[in-house]
């Protein structure tokens, strides 16, 4: 091998280490039987499920589990099915206030939802009051909170593909007698594929991920979601509880991987339009 | 759900051929279509009644005149042959008024007064706090006969005066008669229209909620004395209205109704003021509060450093790996791929608390794989090295996967061509490749920036804003203006939600600058008028 080569190897390899430290010092502590942070090495010492046990036994574990695929597969498939309607008529047609609406959008989309919690708690304990199915503690009502934040940006985003979708394809359907709803649904949706996947993606990613709304909203234990829950879990015991955190982390990967493999064909065209992580 | 009989709407000339279209956005005739329609009427009928119905109940009649409008519109939007667009964008435009811009106003509406702790209700409230707050036994205070109640969840107090059998309701807003309530022989009440009457053990258990209830009264307030008696005590502070001013111990305190608070000779104020607005000042605070100024110059100065330290530092690792791998002879690229990603993978909030125990001085994992006993978290430089470390590490694996499709689409071409004309290895790098690679991730280093300058996660969970000096809790070495606003409206000294509100309003200029910024330059504006 030549000594370029080895260079590249080395280069790459001392960046995988750096990428796999944390993620293996993970996995070594959810195998870790003590299950505490100080009794943690990078490498597994040991290799038992009694923290897998103490975290379904001990902890409401697997009622976040649930309520956070429900509020971040909800807010991905509803923000993305709303968010393609609007940018179907922003690309599509050609109305009154459209420059406006645009304009606007775009906006107001850079607004972050959380600058404005108080706000957003003082109109959710109205709501509470009003309609409890959809106020403070409820899944639904952070559900609807996070989509409305969303839509803003992936209007954009898929109005922004549309457009790149040639038009001749849905006039011929509508010259031919087709409704603007058969060349929404026949044409225009099974050719954006990759952008409503990555929509999908991002908005999934985004929101399993949210914490400051989510802690602020929904603060009963068969309401918290992973991130509340996992938080809380080593707020006040960080040390002991290191090992369950740690096992909580690996299967909060899980949904995210499946759904990442399951939208992968699509994904390589959209990477680039999309936004990023943190 | 609707039927959109606009077909043909582009074409020039109707098409002669059976079945003809349906004539142009008129009513159709078509079975399915009344079908659909009837169905879409009832769907958005239902659901308007659906929302109203509390709001009737509760008499809430400005909530029910939105919903009717709103539901009005819907049914407009929908049942009408015409106004196309409207059927596709009434839910998002729904969703963003009520999330986004309602937020947004009511933002601008807070930043506009001095609402906060101690600031929260009208003045009334206030006067009504501080006299009851103060409200102490005399030797002859008449006493009451208590039973405990509730009502819609909060306790309320029964009373009876001793010998008499008529029973008086007490709650946060007063005293009043409350006919139809029946007392026993003893004067318990038995049974009270409305309310439900606990039973000694009920009231027991909610024994400190109990004890917080005070029934203003003129000159002083009724307070519960255990479970079943209570006095009416006289105010030590009493709103006199002819100074327009609190008489407490002998002091006065006059309304400053610029503040909102009453304000001693000595400038000493009462904790309990009320709600004013304060039009510009919370705006305005960043330059006339010199000291607040200097703080809010100083995190916007590190947030600029670190939004830009972490986009380019996890930039230039992606690429610097990408371009490591891209080499025709390179081997095992598959698998170096798919380990580096996996960070990417992983949930980023419960990873940045990993690396928050990572960095821990007695038993993080950083300081034992180095021996050392840094504590890292704990000064301002560690600290602000650490947080800008770690979001390069969620950060750098999607530069990296987006600058390797970017290498991969630069033609091999455009390098041999160079290569012919002599240009070495770093030339063709600097001229060629570098510029292209550029390109392709210019709107992703973009996003990157706006994400970070705002990444509250990426600060709050690990550090939350800290180290912070000794003499100032209010502003942390790692503090994000986002950090720094949402310590303002939650934090440990006191809730200030109109200043805080006026923060938010510049983080929001400055956010949506920048994206205005960044869509002009990726040419989304000249979407907009194609």
């Amino acid at each position: 091998m030549s000594r370029e080569m080895l260079a590249r190897h080395g280069f790459a390899v001392l960046v995988t280490v750096f990428a796999l430290v944390p993620i293996v010092f993970v996995l070594s502590a959810a195998l870790n039987p003590l299950g505490t942070l100080d009794s943690t090495t990078v490498l597994p010492n040991g290799a038992g499920l009694d923290n897998l046990r103490d975290l379904s036994t001990g902890t409401s574990f697997w009622t976040w589990y649930r309520n956070s695929i429900v509020v971040a597969g909800m807010t991905a498939l509803l923000s993305v099915a709303v968010s393609a309607l609007a940018a179907y008529a922003f690309s599509r047609f050609r109305f009154h206030g459209r420059r406006v609406g645009l304009v606007g959008l775009l906006v107001i989309q850079a607004f972050p939802q959380f600058l404005a919690i108080v706000p957003l708690y003082v109109i959710f304990s109205v709501i509470s009051d009003t309609w409890p199915a959809f106020g403070l503690n409820s899944v639904w009502g952070v559900v609807l909170l996070y989509i409305g934040g969303q839509v803003g940006v992936n209007t954009w985003l898929m109005k922004g593909f549309f457009d790149s979708i040639p038009r001749e394809l849905d006039e011929a359907m509508l010259v031919d007698g087709c409704t603007h709803r058969q060349a929404f649904t026949r044409v225009i949706l099974p050719l954006s594929a990759p952008i409503l996947a990555i929509s999908a993606l991002l908005v999934f990613i985004a929101t399993i991920n949210e914490f400051l709304v989510a802690s602020v909203f929904l603060t009963g234990d068969g309401q918290r979601t992973l991130a509340v829950g996992l938080y809380g879990l080593i707020a006040g015991e960080r040390n002991s509880s290191f090992g369950m955190f740690a096992v909580g982390t690996l299967l909060t990967a899980i949904p995210t991987v499946l759904l990442f493999q399951f939208l992968q064909r699509y994904i390589v065209h959209g990477l680039t339009a999309g936004s990023v992580k943190g | 759900m609707t039927q959109d009989t606009v077909a043909g709407a582009r074409s020039a000339a109707p098409r002669p051929s059976p079945p003809s279209p349906p004539p142009r956005r008129e009513w159709s005739a078509h079975p399915g279509a009344i079908a659909g329609r009837v169905v879409t009427a009832g769907a958005l009928a239902g659901i308007g009644l659906w929302t109203a119905a509390p709001l009737w109940a509760d008499r809430h009649w400005a909530g029910l005149a939105c919903v009717v409008a709103v539901t009005a519109a819907a049914l407009a939007v929908y049942l009408s042959p015409k106004r196309l667009p409207g059927k596709y964008l009434f839910p998002t435009t729904l969703l963003i008024v009520l999330f986004q811009l309602f937020p947004i106003g009511y933002t601008l509406s807070l930043a506009a007064t001095n609402v906060g702790d101690g600031h929260l209700g009208t003045k009334a409230e206030a006067v009504t706090a501080i006299e009851t707050s103060s409200v102490r036994r005399d030797p002859d205070s008449p006493e009451f006969r208590l039973t405990v109640g509730e009502r819609d969840g909060a306790l309320v107090f029964l009373l009876t005066e001793p010998g008499r059998r008529d029973v008086r309701l007490g709650d946060a807003d007063g005293l009043r008669p409350l006919p139809g309530a029946r007392t026993n022989t003893g004067g318990r009440v038995v049974e009270a229209p409305g309310v439900r009457v606990l039973t000694a053990a009920e009231a027991a258990t909610r024994g400190r909620e109990l004890t917080r209830i005070v029934v203003p009264v003129p000159g002083g307030g009724i307070r519960s004395q255990g479970l079943t008696r209570a006095y009416q005590g006289t105010a030590g502070s009493r709103y006199d209205a002819s100074c327009d001013c609190v008489v407490s111990d002998g002091r006065r305190y006059h309304a400053d109704e610029g503040e909102g608070r009453f304000v001693a000779a000595d400038g000493t104020a009462l904790d309990q003021g009320w709600k004013v607005g304060v039009g510009l000042a919370n705006l305005t605070a960043v330059f006339t509060d010199s000291r607040l100024g200097a703080d809010v110059v100083g995190v916007f100065a590190w947030n600029l450093g670190y939004a830009v330290a972490v986009v380019v530092v996890s930039a230039a690792l992606g690429i610097a790996l990408a371009l490591a791998l891209h080499h025709p002879f390179m081997r095992g690229v598959r698998i170096y791929r798919t380990l580096v990603v996996l960070p990417y993978a992983m949930p980023a909030f419960a990873m940045l608390l990993v690396w928050r125990d990572m960095f821990n001085t007695d038993f993080g994992l950083v300081n034992r794989l180095l021996g050392l006993d840094v504590d890292w978290l704990g000064t301002g430089l560690t600290a602000r090295l650490s947080v800008i470390l770690v979001q390069t590490w969620l950060g750098f694996p999607y530069m990296f996967l987006v600058a390797t499709g970017a290498l991969q689409s630069i033609p091999g071409s455009y390098l041999e061509a160079a290569k012919v004309d002599g240009a070495g290895a770093w030339q063709r790098f600097r001229a060629i490749t570098l510029p292209l690679l550029m390109l392709a991730l210019a709107p992703l280093l973009v996003s990157s920036f706006a994400f970070n300058f705002n990444n509250f996660n990426g600060i709050f969970l690990i550090t939350s804003g800290g180290p912070f000096p000794a003499d100032d809790p209010t502003v942390g070495a790692t503090d994000l203006l986002i950090t720094y606003t949402y310590r303002m409206a939650f934090g440990q000294q006191g809730a200030d939600y109109g200043l805080a509100a006026a923060m938010s309003v510049y983080v929001y200029l400055i956010v949506a600058l920048l994206s205005i910024v960044s869509f002009r330059r990726t040419n989304a504006f000249r979407e907009v008028d194609r």
